[in-house]
């Protein structure tokens, strides 16, 4: 029996509930902000209406993409989410994909980060529905984005062609009530229809299945269901327009009625922002003569219009990045319709900058790392452990993986120089070393670079809210998998010197850092790894598995800010009046490693606390 | 009914939770209801903020001086995030003395239970019972009854009534 609830989601869980409701079978992801939140809500709610679904936190995008698309060609609704720069990592099975269309419906969620609040790049993944040519849906609020979950399951089926949602953060991480009903059964059985034309489609059948995809755009360009949605002005203003997607459009009608102008401008709502509907091009550029296009993060319907004559980011009205805050776009309409300017006072301060919690291994291995080679390069890569730049210990964080391979670049760079090399230690995470870090890693090897790579080894992916990695041998159910241990997979790309040793004890990670940099400068020398294994201390049942010291800082400080400068723990304050540190006893958790930091010997740690 | 909160302070104060608990109440009282939140690195002791519009809203975030109230759980941040609020807003803040806004020293009420982890319950049982806020008292303990963490119901109920019950 059906039953109708309303629970207030975010909208990265609408996605999670849509995709259960309507009968996914098979999800797979790779976390990243701010699209981590999908998966675990499909598992949650796949558990709570006892549907049964194979949920998976892949190794990586590219991995999760290829493994639902086969599940997609066996008849069978399939998803796949990640943040935008995973559909980088995932580009080539899908860009393919539409080439080659879909049978179970199949949505590819691809989370864009306008801002950015935590990412790399502000890149608009809609863009890469034009490469790609699939369709995109480009939802609002989360309550939308639960409803286009369904529309894209009927619009991928119905034309055998892969779709992409793509919401934002501010759909992501916005909270929302939304009706959730009962998942409707489904037929699906399993049944791969054997078609080697298509799914194995050698060169020659491209240009055919080329042919197939244009076809199928210029139909779904054309579907009625696809018109942008009209919030009919009062004829006051009669030939200007604002044509909006995604959360501008929901900061753009909220804003048109504080304004006063609601109700007196044409408002257009465009949700499949590619291919725009073909009649809707043809109605804009007779009705109006003044538009405006209001999207995130690039000019993907301003594009589609092709004829100029269009406000938005390519005549300079909108700016060319940066999020569309409301107060962003409010300087855009009262320029756009000649309303009188308001300027805004710049806040007074800037926030805090994150830094790595009271007790992280990876402080304490940034610090030994930093302390033994002043004069070394540091590549690093995307987790909690990019914010040892805070304290000089990261260089470079490009993109998931890239560490290693620049370890290399840089390597290269100074032995080809015929200089001495610089000592060159790489820092990257578990979870990022199962990524993307062991084709990097083989090559680095086999080309004979030599540096030391240090596998920050914190036993989960922490920035993303803690999803298991494979060392763990959980799955995103929370069943017993097999565990891959990163030590055998270190010691099978062919690297031949490998030490595993807990970051907290300073002396002996220093000393294992030394003996790796003698290792790298023998005559035998090539990459040295090291696994600094600790958990993460957000881990309640690791903390409180672990030794626990009262901390207090002595008389003799002297002031000279090392443990704040070299260390920087949340949990070590200075008292600029007094010139000296103090230990905000809230936050420190008593791991003791500071001991190590305080050049005058200052910092004590007692015992072990009860 | 309309209005628009701010829920300001640094990565692992609970601000998110403080943020849920708000969207609760107004479901609880039949109201609509959108929240954004902040997520990714500036969890890790950054400064952080959510927006939390109850009623008839279509936007998930507050535009510059258009916020009714601001809970401010780190009062550093006051100076960072005044100018989400109405001049005449109303600012309920997490700190030892009264200056700006009504002032409630939340964490060392919180140390002094044990509990320094339940200081965004004790700042928002305090602005809750200060009257401004959409929502009572009673709705919220039905929130919490109804969210808590297993174990967690009692510390969370106490948190909320330490102040000015």
């Amino acid at each position: 029996m059906d039953k109708t609830e309303q629970r207030i989601l975010m909208g990265n869980e609408a996605i999670g509930r849509g995709l259960v409701e309507e009968g996914c079978t098979l999800a797979a992801a790779y976390p990243g902000t701010p699209a981590s939140e999908i998966l675990s809500s499909v598992v949650a709610f796949s558990k709570e209406t006892g549907t049964a679904l194979h949920a998976e936190w892949s190794v990586n995008e590219k991995v999760a993409c290829e493994t639902a698309l086969a599940n997609s060609m066996a008849g069978r609704r399939s998803a796949v989410a990640m943040k935008q720069v995973g559909l980088n990592v995932a580009a080539d099975p899908f860009t393919r994909a539409a080439y080659l269309g879909v049978k179970g419906g199949f949505i590819l969620i691809a989370a864009d980060d306008p801002g950015p609040q935590s990412s790399q790049t502000e890149q608009d993944s809609r863009l890469f529905g034009l490469f790609a040519k699939a369709p995109v849906f480009d939802p609002s609020s989360p309550r939308e984005a639960r409803e286009m979950v369904t529309e894209a399951f009927a619009l991928s089926e119905k034309y055998e062609i892969p779709v992409i949602l793509r919401p934002t953060t501010r759909v992501c991480h916005a909270r929302q009530n939304v009706s959730c009903h009962t998942p409707s059964p489904r037929q699906q059985k399993a049944n791969f229809e054997k078609n080697p034309g298509r799914w194995v489609a050698t060169p020659q059948f491209l240009t055919g299945l080329h042919r197939l995809l244009n076809e199928k755009l210029d139909r779904i360009a054309g579907e009625p269901a696809f018109a942008p949605m009209l919030f009919a002005g009062d004829r006051s203003r009669p030939r200007t327009c604002i044509v909006a997607s995604g959360v501008s459009f929901a900061h753009a009608r909220e804003l048109l009625d504080n304004l006063g102008t609601e109700g007196k401008i044409d408002l257009y709502q465009v949700r499949l922002a590619y291919p725009l509907h073909q009649p809707f091009i043809e109605e804009i550029r007779g009705r109006y003569e003044k538009v405006l296009v209001l999207e995130e993060t690039d000019s993907v319907i301003e594009m589609q219009f092709a004829d100029g004559g269009i406000s938005g980011r390519n005549s300079g009205d909108v700016p060319r990045q940066g999020e569309l805050t409301p107060d962003v776009i409010e300087e855009i309409f009262r320029k756009f319709l000649g309303l009188p300017a308001v300027s805004l006072a710049p806040a007074a301060k800037k926030g805090i900058r994150p830094s790595l919690c009271a007790g992280c291994g990876h402080r304490a291995a940034f610090y030994a790392i930093r302390e033994t080679f002043p004069a070394g390069i540091f590549p690093s890569d995307i987790g909690c452990y990019t914010l040892g730049m805070n304290f000089g210990a990261v260089d470079t964080c490009h993109c998931m993986g890239a560490c290693i391979s620049q370890g290399a670049g840089f390597y290269h760079a100074y032995a080809a120089a015929g200089a001495d090399f610089p000592t060159i230690v790489v820092t990257i995470g578990d979870s990022t070393f199962f990524h993307a870090g062991i084709p990097g890693l083989i090559n680095a090897v086999i080309q004979g670079a030599r540096f030391i790579v240090v596998i920050l080894d914190n036993a989960t992916t922490a920035m993303t809210g803690h999803q298991p990695t494979p060392q763990i041998g959980i799955r995103a159910d929370g069943s017993a998998g097999r565990k891959v241990f990163i030590s055998d997979l270190v010691r099978a790309c062919g690297v031949r010197h490998l030490r595993e040793i807990d970051p907290y004890d300073v002396e002996a990670f220093t000393a294992a850092l030394k003996e790796a940099d003698g290792f790298i400068r023998s005559p035998e020398g090539n990459i040295a790894v090291l696994i600094a294994g600790h958990p993460c201390i957000v881990n309640r049942a690791a903390r409180r598995a672990q030794a626990v010291f009262a901390m207090s800082i002595m008389d003799d400080c002297i002031g000279c800010r090392a443990c704040i400068e070299k260390f920087e723990c949340p949990a070590i304050l200075f008292d600029t009046e007094e010139n000296r540190a103090g230990i905000d006893q809230d936050r420190c958790i008593g791991c003791g490693v500071c001991v190590h930091v305080c050049p005058a010997g200052a910092i004590r740690a007692e015992g072990e606390k009860p | 009914m309309k209005q628009q909160i701010v829920v300001s302070g640094i990565g692992g104060q609970g601000v998110l939770f403080a943020t849920r608990i708000l969207a609760e109440a107004a479901i609880e009282k039949g109201m609509e209801v959108l929240t954004s939140e902040t997520h990714g690195m500036a969890m890790r002791g950054g400064t952080v903020i959510s927006h939390v519009k109850v009623g008839p809203f279509t936007s998930p975030l507050i535009r510059s001086g258009q916020a009714d109230i601001g809970l401010f759980l780190h009062a550093g941040n006051l100076e960072v995030h005044r100018g989400f609020l109405k001049p005449q807003g109303l600012i309920y803040i997490n700190r030892e003395k009264n200056g700006d806004g009504e002032a409630i020293d939340a964490t060392s009420l919180a140390r002094e239970q044990g509990t320094p982890v339940i200081a965004n319950l004790v700042l928002l049982g305090f602005a809750v019972r200060q009257g401004g806020l959409f929502c009572d008292a009673a709705t919220v303990e039905a929130v919490l009854r109804r969210i808590s963490p297993a174990g967690k119901l009692e510390t969370n109920l106490a948190g909320f009534r330490l102040a000015g019950c």
